[in-house]
């Protein structure tokens, strides 16, 4: 009987060798412990694995939208120009270089998004909240939410960010912290003067008309911005260099 | 009548003379205020060595206001009484610093008296600044006055009655503050006296890690002994304590490494720990951190406490079948079936003190917040713990804390929900 073939041989080591490294593999899906994306598990725990967040509840989420306007969140959690006492908290200790590369690490992730929840408003409703969202008013000093966030709605890198796909909970939170100043940016803060404006139909006219958009093919942000904005903002380069 | 008016009087004199009592022990040790006006010019050496002193004490952990102008005040220190503000520091005339001497300075950081003469509140920790010596007083002083001035009132502290008045402040100051002085110990090294120095005195590492009695004051008979932080809940482990915090057994460059990284092959720091690493002793020199750890190592230690009996372990609560599910299910990912977490990355929990010390405090604290090791120098991109508040409730919490403590051969007491509900 002649002896095993080289490839039986070649088959025996691969064998021992699949049989070696499924042993040495953790049972668990575990990410590779010096990556990024283990060094973020505090984040996803709340905005969804790898920053997707589900649209059940009140997580924002943070896949994909631009880095410099989530490097700036991140500053303003910490500093506490933003309140929620767990973003406050868990990044208190970490550094500006870090925050960075965290928001930059979120920012280029492209993740499908799950389907939009569908909402119901009353026509009027529909009919304000798109007014406001294409048109704004200008006799109140409300530009059109698409002026800045761009004519897509998925944000203008890399300071803008993206309306949709958002829970329609958290926008009138932002709005209202907005209103109320427990949420604020970069001065000239235009988004505090622009939800001040604003009464309480209009944002919620505004965040259902919003949360109810299904998402366009590309929910990546424009690239860069086209256009002047139509107010000074702080915190974004362009309108800034304008100044 | 007349044995009235003898009560009367007798009352009147015991009242003069707990009085006088009570002012000459506020007054006790103090120096003579000379100078009463700032200096003319600073001393560059002295203001630099002032800069590291103040990170030594952790000055800004208070004195500066998140996202506020540095050492300009405000942020405010719960503590069981009330909110007491921090001042602003800064060399402002009318609203920081401007006046003082370094006289006025001395006998705040010595005595615990502001400029006017008023007693300052203890959350202030002059009783451990007390050991500061004159030089490095004046040192910080130069600093502080070194400091752009920022114009920003002092926020009135919020303190319930009595507690608000001075009077309150002077009888709890003669029952619990004297000022003292640093003596070193000849019988020992240059290096474990600057580290005796610096642990009891600037780093003020007692305000938290001791216990404190009903009106606030420091006790026990070990400086070090632990003690849950009142308000914020967490627990400041013992120092002398082999199963809590005791670093008598490790080599002084895993003490460095856990106060000048955050994380040490022992250990790592979080919470209020993670905040001392941040803001303070990251930034010491390598001789004053192993001075620390030559300290730290030499203090008294106490026994380990008694295992509790078999039946009342963690190992035989009914909750442990549940919190070795929700281990298997939320945590396992990173700390691994055993235990074992990964080197750098994810804490091992078998045989972590943490989980296994007599308080769950902790424990709960961070299965609750989560949170992110300090970034430092040694350890720039530190990994999470995730907050799981809004993925158990309380009793869910309960059991995975239980598992934890019986989990791989601990046996530590089990955690009940009414406890996770106390400690959030």
């Amino acid at each position: 009987m002649p002896g095993p073939l080289p490839f039986q041989w070649a088959l025996v080591a691969w064998c021992f060798l699949c049989g070696t490294l499924a042993h040495a593999q953790p049972s668990i899906d575990r990410p590779d412990p010096a990556s990024m994306a283990a060094r973020v598990q505090a984040c996803v725990a709340c905005h969804g694995a790898e920053g997707r967040a589900t649209r059940e509840g009140y997580f924002p989420r943070i896949a994909g939208k631009p880095a410099l306007y989530q490097y700036h969140q991140l500053l303003h959690f910490r500093d506490g120009r933003r309140r929620y006492g767990a973003m406050s908290e868990l990044l208190q200790h970490l550094t500006d270089d870090y925050l960075r590369e965290i928001a930059g690490h979120f920012a280029a992730l492209d993740l499908p998004h799950p389907p939009t929840p569908s909402i119901t408003l009353t026509p009027a409703q529909r009919e304000r909240g798109e007014q406001l969202v294409r048109v704004g008013d200008a006799a109140r000093g409300i530009p059109a939410c698409a002026s800045c966030h761009g004519q897509a709605l998925v944000g203008i890198a890399p300071a803008l960010p993206g309306l949709l796909g958002l829970p329609r909970d958290y926008l009138n939170a932002q709005l209202g912290a907005w209103r109320v100043g427990t949420r604020r940016a970069f001065e000239p803060d235009c988004m505090a003067r622009i939800a001040k404006a604003l009464d309480e139909e209009d944002i919620s006219a505004v965040s259902g008309w919003l949360a109810n958009q299904p998402m366009p093919a590309s929910t990546l942000p424009e690239p860069a911005l086209t256009q002047a904005l139509p107010m000074d903002c702080g915190g974004v380069p362009a309108a800034e260099a304008r100044r | 009548m007349k044995r009235l008016l003898v009560s009367l009087g007798s009352l009147l004199t015991v009242g003069l003379l707990l009085l006088a009592l009570v002012i000459g022990l506020n007054l006790r040790g103090e120096e003579p205020i000379r100078q009463t006006e700032p200096p003319a010019v600073l001393d560059a050496a002295l203001v630099e060595r002032g800069r590291y002193l103040a990170l030594a004490g952790n000055c800004a952990s208070c004195h500066t206001e998140r996202g506020g102008a540095p050492f300009a005040g405000g942020h405010g220190i719960p503590t069981p009484f009330g909110t007491v503000f921090a001042g602003n520091l800064t060399p402002d005339e009318a609203t920081g610093l401007g006046r003082w001497s370094a006289d006025h300075f001395w006998r705040a950081m010595r005595n615990g008296r502001s400029r006017d003469g008023r007693l300052l509140y203890p959350a202030f920790p002059y009783a451990h600044y007390t050991l500061l010596t004159r030089e490095d007083s004046d040192a910080l002083y130069a600093w502080l006055r070194s400091l752009p001035p920022v114009e920003q009132d002092n926020k009135p502290h919020e303190l319930r009655f009595p507690v608000n008045t001075q009077a309150a402040l002077a009888v709890w100051r003669a029952l619990f503050f004297s000022p003292e002085r640093f003596e070193p110990d000849p019988s020992r090294d240059a290096a474990w006296n600057r580290g005796a120095y610096l642990v009891r005195g600037l780093g003020h590492c007692a305000a938290c890690h001791a216990e404190r009695n009903v009106l606030g004051a420091p006790t026990g008979r070990f400086e070090f002994g632990g003690g849950l932080m009142p308000v914020q809940n967490w627990y400041a482990p013992s120092l002398s304590q082999a199963d809590e915090a005791s670093v008598a057994d490790w080599p002084v460059e895993d003490i460095v490494a856990l106060l000048r990284d955050g994380v040490s092959p022992r250990g790592s720091v979080l919470g209020p720990m993670a905040e001392v690493v941040f803001r303070s002793t990251q930034h010491l020199s390598e001789p004053d951190l192993a001075a620390m750890a030559a300290y730290l190592r030499s203090l008294p230690q106490q026994p380990a406490q008694e295992p509790a009996p078999a039946e009342s372990t963690a190992a035989a609560s009914p909750a442990r079948a549940m919190g070795q599910r929700l281990y298997e299910q939320h945590c396992v990912q990173c700390h691994g079936e055993q235990g074992e977490g990964v080197p750098g990355a994810w804490p091992a929990l078998a045989g972590n003190r943490t989980v296994t010390m007599a308080s769950p405090a902790n424990l709960v604290r961070i299965l609750r917040h989560g949170g992110y090791l300090p970034a430092t120098a040694g350890n720039p991109r530190p990994h999470g713990m995730p907050p799981f508040g809004h993925v158990f409730n309380d009793e869910e919490m309960a059991a995975v804390a239980t598992y934890l403590r019986s989990a791989w051969g601990h046996q530590a007491a089990p955690v009940s929900a009414l406890e996770v509900f106390r400690y959030r």
